[in-house]
């Protein structure tokens, strides 16, 4: 299997947290809801229903464009995307086509194609009902505003799929674009697979459908790169096709579609006007942007001098690795307590402000700080290992001080008072 | 020169979702040529240059307004009021095709 | 009691306690139940809800624009609460849960809704022979087509069985069935009259409009049912501010050429006559590309058709995709074709292109002329089933029709006689987008100079 390169392309489908559905003025958020219970004329398909731009989602996409590199497109619009599903109301789909919102960008060195607004259908449950088959559905979600990622076919292990997914999540938490959550529906994945020899882009592809977790996606992407290549290496000719994954047999399997059913026959929307932005518009949404995850990455290991373990738990949720940043503003000194009882001990969860923990931090230090026979003994020890240092601070270099403090503190398993200790050592050192 | 063959006629079907009869396919198929046949006339008109009109009203950038207010829904009644639902849901016999779309 | 025939007259009526909303609604029911069983002219009658409006405009004080006004839309506009068919067995039975939003601005305004229009199927056709609930008569004569698609909105009228009505007008639906009726009707700018709850047909195409019995009634529940309503996007608030004292109208020569009938020819020269007379200037002007209108129609057209009918899936209202009548499954076909992969570029994209042209063409006339005339059809009413079998023939009745959908421009339908067979005749004037008030103010000069005195058949 070691000799097929690996080529994936993504489609990542991510519902923003907007306030109203993409058209009509229904709520975004549908989890959770009674079926048919979150729709109206335009969602659910009425004849005479027209559709309305919702600007916030624009606001949105833009954003995330931004933070991506792509070039924010001036003139964007709507298409109908047609084709038949019994989830899909109007017959099509509200979607982009030749001028998406946001064009080109890169994440983690992975280029990406475009990406597009568009709506979302509703959701098919499959029944039996008195021993007849039968599919209900639930419109609640059509209509929801909807951001599709498509990316290069540049990914060539699961492993750089796994990584690219966990950073977009990152930056879509960090622009509060979306939770991006996969479990609840509001990160979705679209995988095109398919081997090579040469290192070429073959001429099929296999669009693996409905991942809905990180952790089959491994798996379901895994059991398909293995599919392919038994087949190639029995000589098997592989076909453009749409598979699913099935988590018991662990194996994929191909989803029957109608024949020609990509012809989408495209038309631009015209119930609904073009968006112009000029470019000043597109400025005020730059000024929005929040430091993103990889700059804060670097920042935090500069600055903080944290393990890369501690940094990548911190900037995990933004608002912790502010409130670290607080903290550490409040009492620079105490930076490793902070940082072990927050990755440790989730302690910032305790105290909603980062005063709060610094008082704790002390309380809980106060009470076991060594007592002063074991600090002056250590000061002393301190003293005679580093003579050269103490010739260093009799020549005027006082920094040296914060050196001979990390050793007595060394001596004393961090249980030292530092106000103590620097106290009693500048006595010893004056002496 | 445009004459369209029984296969196309069938293969739009399929696309636009209708069954049609034998009969149908056997009326429309003249009927659809000649169509065709006629407004291929624009074949004619020179176009280069020319930027194509989806619509003629030259507007841009028209969003809804309070798009931080909810909208009145429909009751669950009304959603299903013209159709035979099942517990709130609508219902129609299994769909065994996966979905063709993205 | 005499129907009333204006909406001053109505409203005088009602003030001067002549006679009740009550009692006007009796009369034209009775009319109504006399006649319709053999014309066809509604699908849907409210009478319950008409007499409950009625009481309440008994008790009103009589200042809304339109109280007391008999008003019947065309089976395209939803009607929360009632049957709305489009005229397609597909929609038999559906009951909408929300209504247009011009069907609330006119019952706000004073309007007593009295029923549903009879019309093409998904206003497919020309002579309202496409319903599936039968065709509606011509009241002038039976024999001959009330046109179409809102065959039903003019046959009301010409009937007395309402005062008002509304049409859509894709290509020519509000103006053919006022001119085979002898009545005013309004196709106005695309985008000034919301299409929200109307079902639509082609999207960059369908404009409302009013049909009535004077430019002053048209004028008037146009200016009621135009503007914003948050819910299609394409409306826009805006009116061209027109203090000519003198018009200037162009006469297009590519409109008097062909297949256009001698009678009508006459007429509308005789038309042309009287204007010069009240002041008006003409010139001959040329808009060659307008002959390809038809073709440029008749591709976007069924494709945005081929669109919005996707949604009629028998799951959530309406039945199966089998119910769809003939011409609707052509036109549904005909997009389908134009729209599939390897024909966009010569089909829709040309025929987008072409639009442009057109609507260029079009606009650069308006530079130098106030309004257009042209006529309505080639021809007076024709016969019923004369066209029903060769599709093509009866497109090309709106070929005088595409020029105002295309270009988005408004178009005013004025009755100016009768034929040898005594069939309404009629002519249409266009101006510039959103120059309605133009048109209202031609339309006023031709009623006052010929004497201009409403009629109905019977």
């Amino acid at each position: 299997m070691n000799k097929y390169k690996i080529i994936i392309g993504l489609e990542v489908h991510i519902e923003p947290n907007t306030k109203q559905k993409m058209f009509c003025r229904c709520q975004q958020d549908h989890f959770g809801k009674i079926p048919n219970s979150n729709t109206c004329p335009i969602c659910l398909g009425l004849p005479g229903a027209l559709p309305y731009i919702n600007k916030e989602a624009i606001e949105k996409i833009i954003k995330l464009g931004l933070a991506l590199g792509s070039k924010i497109n001036n003139f964007s619009r709507f298409y109908r995307k047609h084709y038949f599903y019994p989830d899909l109301p109007k017959g099509y789909q509200t979607s982009q086509l030749d001028s998406p919102f946001c064009i080109g960008g890169e994440l983690l060195g992975k280029k990406i194609n475009h990406i597009h607004l568009e709506e979302d259908a509703g959701k098919l449950v499959h029944e039996t009902i008195d021993g007849e088959k039968v599919s209900l559905i639930d419109f609640n979600r059509s209509g929801s505003c909807l951001i599709e990622i498509v990316t290069e076919p540049v990914f060539n292990s699961v492993i750089e799929v796994i990584a690219f997914l966990k950073e977009l999540q990152l930056i879509a938490r960090y622009l509060d674009i979306s939770n991006a959550d996969m479990e609840k529906g509001s990160m979705r994945l679209e995988a095109n697979i398919s081997l090579s020899l040469d290192g070429k882009l073959p001429n099929y592809k296999v669009e693996l459908k409905n991942i809905n977790s990180f952790k089959f996606l491994e798996k379901a992407i895994n059991a398909e790169i293995e599919r392919q290549s038994k087949a190639l290496n029995s000589g098997e000719k592989l076909i453009q096709e749409t598979r699913g994954y099935d988590e018991i047999k662990k194996t994929t399997f191909s989803q029957r579609t109608k024949a020609d059913s990509h012809d989408y026959r495209y038309f631009p929307e015209a119930d609904l006007p073009p968006v112009e932005l000029d470019n000043s518009e597109i400025e005020k949404i730059k000024l929005k942007l929040v430091e993103l995850p990889e700059v804060k990455r670097k920042r935090f290991a500069e600055k903080y001098k944290l393990s890369k373990e501690y940094t990548e738990i911190l900037i995990l949720d933004i608002k912790r690795a502010n409130y670290f940043e607080e903290a550490f503003k409040l009492s620079p000194n105490l930076i490793t307590s902070i940082a072990n009882l927050m990755v440790n001990k989730n302690l910032d969860k305790d105290f909603s402000e980062p005063a709060g923990l610094i008082r704790k931090i002390l309380e809980l230090t106060k009470v076991d700080y060594a007592n002063s026979s074991d600090v002056e003994e250590s000061i002393s020890k301190v003293l005679y290992e580093n003579p050269d240092v103490i010739k260093s601070f009799k020549d005027g270099k006082g920094q040296v001080i914060g050196f001979l403090i990390g050793q007595i503190q060394k001596k004393l398993n961090g249980k030292g008072d530092p106000r103590i200790i620097q106290q009693k050592l500048l006595e010893k050192l004056h002496e | 020169m445009t004459r369209l063959t029984k296969k196309e006629v069938l293969h739009v079907a399929e696309l636009s979702n209708l069954k049609l009869s034998e009969g149908e396919v056997k009326k429309f198929l003249p009927q659809l040529s000649k169509i065709i046949e006629y407004v291929s006339q624009l074949s004619k008109v020179n176009t280069k240059e020319i930027k194509p009109t989806s619509q003629t009203t030259g507007l841009t950038n028209v969003y809804r307004e309070n798009s931080n207010e909810l909208g009145e829904t429909l009751t669950q009644e009304e959603v299903l009021s013209n159709t035979d639902g099942y517990n709130g849901f609508f219902k129609v016999p299994a769909i065994l095709e996966g979905r063709t779309n993205k | 009691m005499n129907l009333p025939l204006t909406i001053k007259e109505t409203q005088e009526g009602l003030k001067s306690k002549k006679f009740s909303a009550v009692e006007l609604v009796d009369t034209y029911l009775e009319k109504i139940k006399k006649y319709n069983d053999e014309y066809k002219i509604f699908l849907t009658i409210n009478e319950e809800g008409a007499y409950k409006k009625a009481k309440e405009i008994d008790n009103s004080d009589f200042t809304l624009p339109l109280f007391g006004v008999v008003g019947s839309y065309k089976d395209i506009f939803l009607t929360k609460g009632i049957r709305t068919t489009a005229g397609s067995k597909i929609l038999e039975n559906f009951i909408p849960p929300y209504s247009a939003t011009i069907v609330k601005k006119l019952e706000n305004a004073g309007v007593i809704s009295i029923g549903k229009l009879n019309c093409d199927a998904f206003a497919h056709g020309s002579s309202g022979e496409n319903s599936d609930f039968g065709t509606t008569l011509n009241p002038w004569n039976k024999e001959y087509t009330a046109g179409g698609s809102s065959s039903g909105s003019g046959a009301a009228l010409s009937s007395g069985m309402s005062l008002i009505s509304i049409g859509t007008d894709t290509c020519g639906s509000i103006r053919l069935p006022a001119n085979y009726g002898y009545l005013f009707s309004l196709k106005p700018t695309y985008g000034a009259v919301s299409r929200y709850g109307v079902i639509a047909m082609a999207s960059s195409l369908d404009t409302v409009g009013p049909l009535a019995h004077t430019v002053s009634d048209v004028e008037t529940v146009f200016n009621v049912i135009k503007g914003k309503d948050y819910l299609d996007a394409t409306v826009t608030e805006k009116s061209i501010n027109n203090k000519n004292s003198k018009f200037k109208i162009g006469i297009p020569k590519e409109f008097f050429v062909g297949g256009l009938s001698k009678e009508i020819e006459k007429n509308i020269g005789e038309v042309i006559k009287i204007y010069k007379n009240e002041n008006v200037e003409f010139i001959d002007v040329s808009l060659p590309s307008t002959k390809y209108g038809i073709s440029v129609y008749y591709i976007i057209q069924p494709a945005e058709v081929s669109s919005n009918l996707s949604r009629f899936d028998g799951i959530r209202y309406g039945g199966l995709r089998d119910s769809f009548g003939e011409e609707a499954k052509r036109r549904i076909m005909l997009g389908s074709y134009v729209l599939s992969a390897g024909f966009y570029d010569a089909y829709y994209e040309k025929a987008m292109k072409v639009r442009t042209i057109i609507k260029n063409e079009v606009d650069s006339i308006f530079t130098k002329v106030d309004a257009l005339i042209a006529p309505v059809a080639p021809t007076p009413a024709f016969k019923l089933g004369e066209k029903t079998n060769d599709p093509l023939s009866m497109y090309l009745t709106d070929i005088y029709a595409a020029t105002a959908n295309l270009s988005g421009i408004p178009a005013i339908a004025i009755p100016s006689g009768f034929s040898d067979k005594k069939l309404p005749l009629g002519f249409q004037l266009m101006a510039p987008r959103f120059g309605e008030d133009i048109l209202f103010k031609l339309g006023k000069i031709f009623e006052l100079a010929t004497d201009y005195k409403p009629k109905v058949a019977f």
